[in-house]
């Protein structure tokens, strides 16, 4: 040692000292010496307080371990700077620590307390990489340490450090697999989060420790849907192949029904141009279907799980993906889970993928191979993107083929055998075999080409390359066992290439052929005999086992020329060196030579010989290469994969799809957590690029962050709503011109009102068709999800309600004026009531036929005679200020808004309105209730009204009402019924059913409806208010609207617009409203600050940044108004 | 997912080696190397690979095998994309990906692979992320290092990586704020003997250069977006925008980026821009051969085809050329057989030809193939599908960057078949 010391003083101050010892190998031997030399050197280096000496031995260490040289004795060295202050030094002695803590266990755990203190550091940076390095050494005595640090940081606050939890779980479960059972519950905590961060991670570690716990995904399989264009690509990956096995265990097959479709014949058609997957129209369409011909569909019709279409359609806009990976899961997933007419949109992405890297190339081309056998059509138009260039490698060339191969039909075999003829001319033989084969294949499968086929490989016999030669004669073997007979002449030709062919396989096939058919050539099969059997000892295996064969078959047919050779060719087989060869002529000159002793098989050798062998069926070897997951390891290679997860069967009947519905609770803070992107949107709503487009923008951004659905909707009915006001405008200006103009008329037939009242019914019959179409339209069932659709509805409902609208005109006018009357007769309830009928022009105006908003106001319809219509639009313009009598109105019951669930037309004179009664909902305090105030106008009564099949959005809840047996007819009911709609605007579909018909219908609930008001003292309320500071608070600057000054006013627009109670306060200036939301009881609480110029901010607190932003949206309009 | 990665040069020799779970030893590339004798050429060498206990998935680029060693299953794509992106990192840090480079930077490599991966699981792949943690190595830097002793690594921790935006970094500054996009497509096609298109596509790329102050919000509109067939984004392009108006919105990352790549379908016609002429025979019993080459412009809208060159692969019984280029210089490799014509630019007044004779191995029968004659080109200032972008906006700051837009055209796989 002291030697050694010597030796390393004298070189050790060379600076290179890191050079010499890359070129040596420590174990060769020979240079121990300066293997210690070298190791003490840098031992001095990591000693000293120098940062830049560690720095320095550092890098030659990891240097040293990139090369794959042993630097453990360094261990005690390095391991004492892991408190090193210098970050790169730290960073390389957590490299060097990972990399050797195995092979030295006892020192490893010197490290473990600096860790320790990492995790507990302010810094969430600093935590999680603590954490990584901690669960990367693999030392089985810190297990309890790791464990206890995983369940710490799986509940970190930081989602970085939660991701890194995650990331260590599968590190923990290889270390010790005996943790599983904790480190699911770690997991299922962390399948829970809701940040994008973790979500990749999590599924990650599910997949490693527990993929077989498939129901921990349940109540989180929607998040993760919603989740997932927002992770990061790897983890897409991950979660999308465990999603398809997921969605493989739930759902049901949704091509079960494949040939009950293709009889239907229009739904195909349907199918096929429809292309997107627009389940809305989807289900429609097939509603329809089944209403209008009911013949059609007497089997169920399959309906798919909406939570199946959800994942479909989060996951489509993946194959957009740069990532080829993503993009093939993604495509996985369709070709295992989509229904059959909607899996041809993942082609485009895969041809797409072919550009990319020949091995991206290699792994897509085999799986499009496996999918192009099942699915021809769909790769049918990309047909060229799979022809072959000189330039391809040769595996690539050979998959190509095979997809061509697969491609082939009767259409385009032409282009396609031209397009191998020229592959035929390739230098690449390897390729050329391929390309024989291939052509053998598409003749057996595609009957009309065969001759075609047969001989063009019959012309490649003459080729001078022996392999090709050898091909083609193996694949005519193979085509000329369909029809032999009509082929003597070929079979002639090939016998004559025995002289020349010396490939072991052709000369095989030959005299395989030969013998098969030997009746067909009976002149030349003993001579072909002859020459083999001279040449028999010099032939390969293959061929002296076919020359047996011959010679028995020609032994059978022709045993006068042959009996003798065949003798002789036997004789020689006996001597063989190949037992095989023995054994097979023992056994055949037993079978044919007979002799005393041959049993009573010999009778039957020729039949035994010359049986008719089926022709082979020449398949492709991806055939049923589906049953493994597509794009998996195991796929590929065709066997199954260590820790490969089977794709399960699809379920015969669908599990309960109630597993995956969620707490609202859980979904909710979703939104806190893609806040930034939408903060980013609400920005941008200043902006002015953005303002105009904002409606498309809205949804757009809300979708692509993934938030709940909800958000989506807050965007979408915003569009609406401010598409219906402009709309409405429009309609009042109109309708006020109009209304001067038929005054005169009106006047004279005002005495008339009442009974003409059943004469818009009857004209409007001749229109009824076009109408019901409308309505019909309105009233499909809305659902959630697909926003910009529902709100884009809605904006062309409003328009084609201007042309109803002049139809149906007169009556609405009548209405208005009705309406106006009664705010006329009865002062205190007016306002809400002129409010009313607006609110039912902005909702959509041909609402307006006749009915009456609300029963109470059925009496007063006779004083529409003193009105004069230019009156209304006065009072429009008044009411609101009149408001000032009524303070103490603010009663719920007396705002309410009456909302058209059912036309009477459409209903076949049953009409249906409803309200939200604004009285919590005594069978369940979570509901919200909603009066549905049935009204039959149609000659006979109606029987069972019943509301079935409700289509919810997750979370939602309904409770119906009791089944109305009987409604007279011109008879009115009211009944109430309750709807979680878990606090969110999206709409509850369901279908009202009578005894006859089912109608679709939808309530939809403005956000004001979905909270209901709680008492506060001002001071409660200042202190709730402090604490929905930040993002929980929306503040936005108004200029109230002409007749909207004054505290009252406000009051009671404010009211109108949201069930909310006031709450005392000092200042006039300021009004205070609270509520909490049905659903999840959040606080929601209001203030308006007005100022003397007319301008108010109104501000809005409410832990649910949806809610919040749409409830001041509603308010700031109706201030404005 | 990913155990261990070795990087294997050309001559067979493991010069680096990188574990993330126990070690596995570098004897598990017996196999790849045996895989590798039996192909014949260097990228016929199957990507996945099976052996008893592992699975090695390799990918190929600038003469480096990378090889990954998986345990368990795994989607192969999943490894080998990976892979790529490690091999753009590198290029990304040291300019070139070769051995040398690598290792030369061997400390910075196996830091950002330290970085890339967790437990064989891609931790930070995205390239403004990984910068802001190791910072890639300059002369200047380097030179400070070694004399101040101060590192590579990244003093703040990266805050990228819990951003919303993750792709870009954080405190982006510039004095001149600019933002450049190349529009590049390049057409794929087999011309057949008779001069006539048997596939034509248009795949096209949107690079961008984008150096621009703070948190840009960019949209960039097109005049004729229904020409995109296909397209495949940046995670940072905002899908739904796309889906719903046609525009590009997105918030860039700093510096270099693939922005957008596009496919217009072999559905649509295609204009070949250059057409060739070529007569090349071989006589049976002689041993000489003509060849005869002319190459010239055609539906280029106006603009000049550049930068052209041919190379073909003669048959093996080819001996040597004799040939006369009209313009530009050829070169004839007698042991790969490889012919190259630099041609240069196209003159339409002067159209460029190479003429003369081969000489074959005597006795030799003729050989049954002609070969194929690949093409490069480039035309500047034109995309051939007409492609245009309409307008650039940027929203968010306050300043006026600077934008520049540049449209190209090239080969691709650009082949005649004669």
């Amino acid at each position: 040692m002291s030697a050694n010391s010597a030796f390393n003083e004298e070189k050790g101050g060379s600076s290179n000292v890191g050079e010499p010892e890359y070129g040596h190998d420590p174990a060769s031997g020979g240079i121990f010496s300066s293997d210690y030399k070298r190791h003490d050197d840098l031992k001095e280096m990591l000693d000293s307080n120098k940062d830049s000496l560690k720095l320095e031995a550092m890098k030659r260490i990891v240097a040293m371990i990139a090369r794959g040289k042993n630097a453990s004795d360094l261990f005690p060295a390095v391991v004492k700077n892991v408190a090193c202050k210098n970050i790169e030094v730290k960073k390389l002695v957590y490299v060097y620590l990972v990399r050797y803590a195995e092979e030295q266990q006892d020192l490893a755990l010197l490290s473990i307390s600096t860790f320790q203190r990492g995790l507990k550091d302010p810094n969430q940076l600093i935590r999680a990489s603590a954490l990584r390095v901690l669960s990367s050494i693999r030392v089985t005595i810190i297990v309890p340490i790791m464990m206890l640090a995983i369940k710490e940081a799986a509940s970190d606050m930081s989602p970085y450090v939660r991701k890194t939890a995650a990331h260590a779980i599968p590190k923990l479960y290889s270390l010790d697999p005996d943790q599983k059972d904790c480190l699911i519950e770690v997991i299922e905590k962390l399948l829970a989060d809701k940040t994008t961060l973790v979500a990749g991670s999590v599924v990650m570690a599910f997949e490693e420790v527990c993929p077989e716990r498939i129901d921990l995904i349940h109540k989180n399989y929607r998040k993760l849907c919603n989740l997932l264009i927002d992770v990061e690509e790897w983890g897409q990956v991950v979660i999308i192949n465990m999603l398809t096995r997921y969605a493989r265990t739930q759902f049901l097959n949704p091509n079960m029904n494949e040939s009950l479709l293709e009889e239907g014949g229009g739904e195909k058609a349907f199918y096929g141009s429809d292309g997107d997957d627009d389940e809305e129209e989807d289900k429609d369409e097939k509603d329809k279907k089944k209403a209008e011909a009911p013949s059609v569909v007497k089997r169920k019709p399959y309906v798919m799980d909406p939570d199946h279409r959800l994942l479909l359609r989060n996951t489509k806009p993946l194959l957009q993906s740069r990532n080829a990976a993503v993009v093939m899961a993604v495509a996985q997933l369709y070709f295992h889970l989509a229904p059959k007419a909607e899996v041809g949109v993942i082609a485009k992405a895969l041809v797409r993928l072919m550009r990319s890297h020949s091995e991206v190339q290699y792994v897509v081309l085999q799986n499009v191979a496996t999918m192009s056998i099942k699915r021809r059509g769909m790769f049918e138009p990309y047909l060229k993107s799979f022809y072959i260039r000189s330039t391809d490698p040769t595996q690539i060339k050979v998959l190509k083929l095979e997809v061509l191969t697969n491609l082939a039909n009767e259409t385009n075999i032409s282009t396609i055998l031209r397009e191998f003829q020229t592959y035929i001319k390739s230098m690449d033989k390897d390729f050329v075999a391929a390309t024989i084969q291939a052509i053998g294949r598409c003749a057996t499968n595609i009957g009309e080409v065969r001759d075609t086929c047969l001989n063009g490989l019959v012309q490649l016999l003459s080729n001078r390359d022996e392999l090709v030669v050898a091909e083609s004669v193996v694949v005519i073997k193979k085509l000329l066992q369909m029809q032999p007979e009509q082929h003597s002449d070929i079979i002639k030709h090939m016998a004559k290439l025995t002289d020349n062919i010396q490939v072991p396989m052709a000369r095989a096939s030959i005299l395989w052929l030969i013998g098969e058919y030997c009746e067909h050539v009976p002149k030349i099969a003993p001579d072909v005999l002859r020459k083999m059997a001279k040449t028999f000892t010099n032939e390969e295996d293959i061929v002296k086992l076919q020359i047996i064969n011959l010679a028995a078959k020609l032994y059978l047919t022709n045993s006068k020329q042959t009996k003798l050779l065949t003798q002789y060719v036997l004789n020689l087989a006996k001597y063989d060196q190949n037992y095989d060869i023995r054994d097979r002529a023992r056994f055949i000159r037993q079978l044919i030579v007979p002799t005393d002793k041959s049993g009573a098989l010999s009778k039957y050798a020729k039949k035994l010989f010359l049986a008719l062998k089926p022709a082979p069926v020449l398949e492709s070897p991806f055939k049923d290469r589906d049953h493994f997951q597509l794009g998996s390891l195991s796929h590929l290679l065709n066997a199954k994969a260590g820790g490969y997860q089977e794709l399960p069967d699809w379920p015969e009947a669908a599990p309960d799809p109630s597993v995956r519905n969620v707490e609202v609770k859980e979904s909710v803070p979703e939104w806190t957590k893609c806040s930034s992107r939408e903060k980013r949107k609400e920005k941008k709503v200043e902006k002015p690029f953005y303002s105009d487009s904002e409606g498309e923008s809205g949804p757009t951004e809300s979708a692509d962050s993934a938030s709940d659905t909800a958000s989506d909707s807050e965007s979408g009915s915003e569009e609406s709503g401010s598409g219906s006001e402009s709309e409405e405008s429009d309609q009042q200006s109109e309708s006020g011109s109009e209304e001067d103009e038929e005054e005169e008329e009106r006047k004279k037939k005002k005495e008339k009102i009442k009974a003409k009242k059943p004469v818009p019914e009857s004209d409007s019959e001749q229109s009824s068709e076009e109408e019901g179409k409308k309505t019909e339209s309105k009233n499909k069932p809305r659902r959630g999800g697909s926003d910009t659709e529902s709100g884009e509805d809605k904006d062309s409902e409003t328009e084609s309600s201007e042309s109803e609208e002049e139809e149906s005109e007169e009556e609405s006018e009548e209405e208005t004026k009705k309406k106006k009357k009664a705010t006329v007769s009865k002062p205190p309830s007016k306002p809400p009531k002129i409010d009313n009928k607006k609110e039912k022009k902005e909702m959509s105006l041909l609402d307006l036929d006749d009915f009456d908003p609300a029963p109470s106001l059925s009496q007063v319809t006779p004083l529409n005679n003193f009105l004069s219509s230019s009156l209304v639009t006065d009072l429009e313009g008044l009411s609101l200020t009149d408001n000032v009598l009524s303070p103490t109105t603010i009663t719920p019951s007396g705002n309410l808004k009456t909302y058209e669930l059912l036309h009477r037309i459409t209903g076949e004179g049953l009409s249906v309105e409803y309200c939200f009664s604004r009285q919590p909902f005594s069978p369940d305090p979570h509901m919200v209730a909603v009066q549905i105030q049935f009204t039959n106008s149609a000659a006979s009564e109606a029987k069972n009204l019943h509301i079935e099949d409700a289509k919810l959005q997750s979370g939602m809840r309904m409770k119906e009402f009791p089944e109305i047996e009987t409604l007279p007819a011109g008879e009115t009911v009211s009944v109430v019924m309750g709807i979680d709609f878990c606090d969110s605007t999206q709409a509850a579909n369901f279908q009202l059913c009578t005894h006859t018909r089912k109608f679709f219908v939808s309530i939809q609930p403005p956000v004001g409806e979905l909270m209901m008001p709680i008492f506060m003292t001002e001071n409660e309320f200042k202190k709730e208010q402090g604490q929905l500071m930040g993002m929980n608070e929306i503040t936005e600057k108004v200029t109230l609207g002409e007749k909207c000054h004054g505290e009252h006013a406000v009051i009671q627009r404010v009211t109108t617009a949201a069930n909310l109670s006031r709450v005392p306060c000092g200042s006039d200036k300021e009004c205070r409203f609270a509520g909490k939301t049905v659903t999840s009881g959040s606080l929601v609480l209001v203030s308006v600050v007005t100022k003397d110029n007319g301008a108010a901010q109104v501000t809005v607190n409410c832990e649910k940044m949806v809610i919040g932003t749409m409830l001041v949206k509603d308010i700031l309009q109706t201030l404005t108004q | 997912m990913i155990h261990s990665l070795f990087l294997v040069n050309s001559s067979g020799d493991i010069f680096l080696e990188k574990h993330w779970k126990s070690v596995v030893s570098r004897s598990v590339c017996d196999y790849f190397f045996e895989a590798q004798e039996r192909a014949s050429e260097p990228e016929n060498v199957p990507p996945v690979i099976p052996t008893p206990h592992h699975y090695l998935i390799s990918v190929l680029r600038h003469r480096i095998y990378f090889v990954a060693v998986i345990q368990s299953e795994v989607p192969p794509l999943f490894v080998i994309e990976f892979l790529h992106r490690v091999v753009d990192t590198f290029q990304d840090y040291f300019g070139v990906c070769t051995e040398a480079a690598i290792k030369d930077n061997v400390v910075v490599v196996y830091e950002l692979l330290e970085e890339m991966l967790d437990n064989g699981f891609p931790l930070a792949t995205e390239s403004n992320i990984l910068k802001e943690l190791i910072k890639p190595p300059t002369i200047l830097r380097t030179v400070v290092n070694t004399i101040t002793g101060s590192t590579n690594v990244g003093e703040q921790l990266p805050t990228g990586q819990l951003s919303v935006v993750p792709w870009r970094r954080t405190g982006v500054k510039y004095t001149n704020n600019e933002a450049y996009f190349d529009v590049v497509e390049e057409i794929d096609a087999i011309i057949d003997k008779s001069g006539s298109t048997i596939t034509a596509e248009i795949q096209g790329v949107i690079d961008a250069c984008v150096k621009l102050t703070g948190m840009p919000d960019l949209t960039l509109s097109f005049m004729n977006p229904r020409l995109l067939d296909d397209v495949s984004f940046h995670p940072c392009v905002r899908f739904k925008r796309w889906e719903a108006e046609r525009i590009l919105s997105f918030i860039p990352p700093d510096g270099n980026f693939r922005l957008l790549s596009y496919h217009v379908s072999s559905q649509n016609l295609v204009a070949i821009p250059v057409y060739v002429k070529h007569n090349i025979t071989f006589r049976e019993g002689s041993s000489q051969g003509r060849f005869e080459l002319t190459l010239g412009p055609k539906q280029t809208m106006g603009k000049g085809v550049e930068a052209v060159l041919v190379n073909s692969q003669l048959p093996r019984g080819v001996l040597n050329t004799n040939l006369n280029p009209s313009q530009g210089t050829y070169t004839f490799d007698p042991v790969t057989k490889l012919l190259t014509w630099d041609v240069g630019k196209i003159n339409p007044q002067k159209l460029p030809s190479l003429k003369g004779s081969m000489s074959l191995q005597a006795g030799a029968s003729k050989p049954d193939e002609n070969p194929t004659i690949n093409i490069q080109f480039k035309i500047q200032q034109s995309a051939l599908s007409g492609l245009k972008v309409n307008r650039l906006d940027m929203y968010g700051e306050k300043y006026k960057p600077f934008k520049g837009i540049k449209y190209m055209t090239k080969a691709g796989k650009f082949q005649v078949r004669t």
